[in-house]
C-alpha cells in the first residue's frame, strides 16, 4: 500500500505563506481536497507531486521524498490544473509517448488500456488541439494512468467538463479508488467532493481546517449559524412565528424583507416551509445572505 | 544512464519544427547567403571580404541568433506553455532530457547556420577553399557552445530570448569585437579560432588561440549543461498564485 505522509509541511512564496504546517496521512481510496480558491490546494498537490519543495516539514510518498526524485513518478500520475498537452500530437500518440517515457514494456497496449479507461477510443487519432477542454482533460488522465500508478493526483479535474463527462470521470476515479489506489483530487466545489470522496481534507488560507469523514464535516457545515433574507405575504406575522422556533436566534423587519439569524442552517432550511404553510403565509423568497463558500470555510476554521 | 531518449527527441523535433517560429530559423542564414551572393557579384575592393563577412557577421550574429532561436525553443517553449510537466512527470533522468534537447538544438543549428555558412563560403570564395571548410568547422563547434548556453538560459530564466538577444548583440556583437579582454569569454571567438585553425586566413582574426578556444569552449559547454540539468531537476510549479 502506498501512502502519502505529510509532517508539519509548510510552503511560502517570499513572505506569503501558501501552506501552513499541514500534517496528514493520505491512504488508499479517494480523498478530496476541498477549499476556496487560493487556499493552498494546488501548492499542496504540487509538493506531493514533486513539483515544489516544502519550505519546511517532511513529505514522503511511499516512504521516499518526492522532491528532486524522478523515480517517484513510477508510482505517481499527476494532472495539473493548467490545461497543458502537446496540441500537435494525436491523443493516442501522446498517451503512447508517455507510456514509452514511463518505460512501459508494451507502450501500445498500455496506451490502449488507458485510453479505454477514459472513454476516448473514438477521438484518439485526432490531434489534441482539436479536442474540447473535457476531452483534453480525459486524454491527460489517460496519460497519467498509462503506467498504472498507485497514486493519482488531480488538481481541479472537473473544471471545464460537461455534466456527463463529470459523471464519467467521477465514476472512473471512484473505481480506481475502490481498487485500492490512492486518489487525491482538489476542488472548490462542495458537491463534487461530496459525491466522490468519503474522506476529505478541508483547506482554508493554507491551513487544514477540517479533516476526516465527509458526513461529519457536512454536519458541521450545515449546523453553522446563518443569515437569511425572507420575503413573504405577511413578513410581520411570519417574523413573530419564526422567533418562537428553536433554530432561530433573531428576526429583524427591514424594508427588503425579514432578516433572520438562524443558529442552525440545516434545521432552519428544513423548518421554514412547514411553518409558513401552517401559518397560512405565502413565502415569496428565501435567500441565504452570505452563502459564499468562503463564509462556510471561514466558519469551519473558527469552529 | 542514457544520454539520449528517442521519445523526448521525437516530441522536441515535432514541437520545434511544427511551430510557426520554425520559419524564423531560416531568416538569418538566408540573409547571410544573400549578402554573400550580392557581394560576390559586386566584386568588392577588399579581397579579404569573405573572411570578414562570414567570420565577423556570420560568427557573431547569424550563428548565435540562429542558435538563440532554436536553443531557447527546444525547452523554453515547453516551459512557457506548461507542457514540460508531461515530460517531467516521468522517471526519465533530467540529465537525459537536457542532453537530448541539446543534441536536437545543436543538430538543428548545424543545419540552419553551419551548412549555410558553408554554402555562403562556397559562393564567396568560389569553391571548396580552406576558408569555406574552416568556416564550416568553426560554425559546427559554435553551434555546440551556443546551444549549451541557450538551453541553460531557457531553464534558468523565463526571459531567455530577451536575455539571450542582449548577450548576442552586446557581448558577442560589440564587446567581443572591440574589447580585447572580452574575447577570452566569447563563444564567437572560440568558433573563429577553430575556423582559423583550418583556414589559416589572417583576416579571420580570432581573439584567442586554438588551445584556449578548445579548452574554454569545452568548459563553457559542460558547465552550462550541468547548470541546466541542476535547474531542471528543481523545476517548480507555482500554485495558488500568491
Amino acid at each position: 500500500m502506498t501512502s502519502v505522509e505529510l509532517d508539519s509541511v509548510s510552503h511560502w512564496y517570499g513572505n506569503v505563506v501558501a501552506v501552513n504546517d499541514i500534517t496528514m496521512t493520505i491512504g488508499p481510496g479517494v480523498t478530496g481536497l476541498l477549499g476556496p480558491n487560493g487556499a493552498g490546494k494546488s501548492t499542496l498537490l504540487h509538493m506531493i507531486g514533486g513539483f515544489l519543495e516544502p519550505s519546511r516539514g517532511r513529505l514522503t510518498v511511499g516512504g521516499s521524498p518526492s522532491w528532486r526524485n524522478p523515480d517517484i513518478y513510477r508510482q505517481i500520475g499527476i494532472i495539473t490544473e493548467r490545461d497543458s498537452a502537446y496540441g500537435f500530437l494525436a491523443g493516442a500518440e501522446f498517451v503512447r509517448a508517455t507510456a514509452r517515457l514511463q518505460g512501459c514494456p508494451d507502450p501500445a497496449a498500455a496506451a490502449r488500456r488507458a485510453i479505454g479507461l477514459v472513454d476516448m477510443v473514438g477521438p484518439m487519432n485526432r490531434r489534441i488541439s482539436t479536442y474540447s477542454k473535457g476531452m483534453r482533460q480525459r486524454i491527460r488522465v489517460a496519460a497519467a494512468l498509462v503506467h498504472d500508478p498507485e497514486i493519482l493526483l488531480l488538481d481541479e479535474p472537473f473544471n471545464g467538463m460537461d455534466p456527463r463527462q463529470r459523471l464519467h470521470m467521477m465514476d472512473l476515479l471512484g473505481r480506481l479508488g475502490a481498487q485500492g489506489r490512492t486518489i487525491v483530487f482538489s476542488s472548490h466545489i462542495l458537491e463534487e467532493v461530496e459525491q466522490l470522496s468519503g474522506t476529505i481534507q478541508v483547506m482554508v488560507a493554507g491551513r487544514l481546517a477540517a479533516s476526516g469523514d465527509f458526513r461529519a464535516i457536512r454536519r458541521l457545515m450545515t449546523s453553522r449559524p446563518h443569515v437569511f433574507v425572507v420575503r413573504s405575504g405577511d413578513d410581520r406575522r411570519l417574523g413573530a412565528a419564526l422567533i418562537g422556533r428553536p433554530a432561530v436566534n433573531g428576526v429583524e423587519l427591514t424594508p427588503k424583507g425579514l432578516q433572520v439569524r438562524a443558529s442552525d442552517y440545516g434545521a432552519f432550511s428544513a423548518d421554514i416551509a412547514g411553518l409558513a404553510r401552517d401559518e397560512g403565509i405565502r413565502l415569496r423568497e428565501l435567500l441565504p445572505a452570505d452563502e459564499s463558500l468562503e463564509s462556510v470555510f471561514a466558519y469551519l476554521v473558527t469552529s | 544512464m542514457p544520454v539520449y531518449n528517442r521519445t523526448v527527441a521525437a516530441i522536441t523535433l515535432r514541437a520545434a519544427l511544427g511551430r510557426k517560429r520554425a520559419l524564423l530559423f531560416a531568416v538569418p542564414p538566408l540573409i547571410l547567403i544573400g549578402v554573400s551572393a550580392l557581394l560576390r557579384l559586386s566584386h568588392p575592393a577588399d579581397p579579404a571580404w569573405p573572411a570578414r563577412i562570414l567570420g565577423d557577421f556570420g560568427f557573431s550574429v547569424v550563428l548565435p541568433l540562429t542558435a538563440l532561436i532554436i536553443g531557447t525553443s527546444v525547452l523554453g517553449a515547453e516551459i512557457e506553455d506548461g507542457t514540460i510537466v508531461q515530460l517531467l512527470a516521468t522517471p526519465v533522468p533530467r540529465r537525459t532530457i537536457i542532453l537530448t534537447k541539446f543534441v536536437i538544438a545543436t543538430a538543428a543549428t548545424m543545419v540552419f547556420a553551419a551548412v549555410p555558412e558553408l554554402v555562403a563560403g562556397l559562393i564567396a570564395t568560389g569553391g571548396a577553399t580552406r576558408l569555406a571548410v574552416g568556416l564550416f568547422v568553426g560554425a559546427l563547434a559554435g553551434a555546440v557552445i551556443y546551444n549549451a548556453l541557450f538551453v541553460c538560459l531557457s531553464v534558468a530564466t523565463t526571459r531567455a530570448l530577451a536575455l539571450g538577444l542582449f548577450y548576442v548583440l552586446l557581448w558577442e556583437g560589440v564587446l567581443a569585437n572591440f574589447v580585447g579582454g572580452a574575447r577570452i569569454l566569447s563563444a564567437g571567438h572560440y568558433a573563429l579560432a577553430l575556423a582559423n585553425a583550418v583556414a589559416r586566413d589572417p583576416a579571420l582574426k580570432p581573439g584567442v588561440n586554438l588551445t584556449t578556444s578548445v579548452v574554454m569552449g569545452a568548459i563553457v559547454t559542460v558547465l552550462a549543461l550541468a547548470v541546466a540539468v541542476r535547474k531542471l531537476a528543481s523545476f517548480s510549479l507555482r500554485g495558488d498564485a500568491a
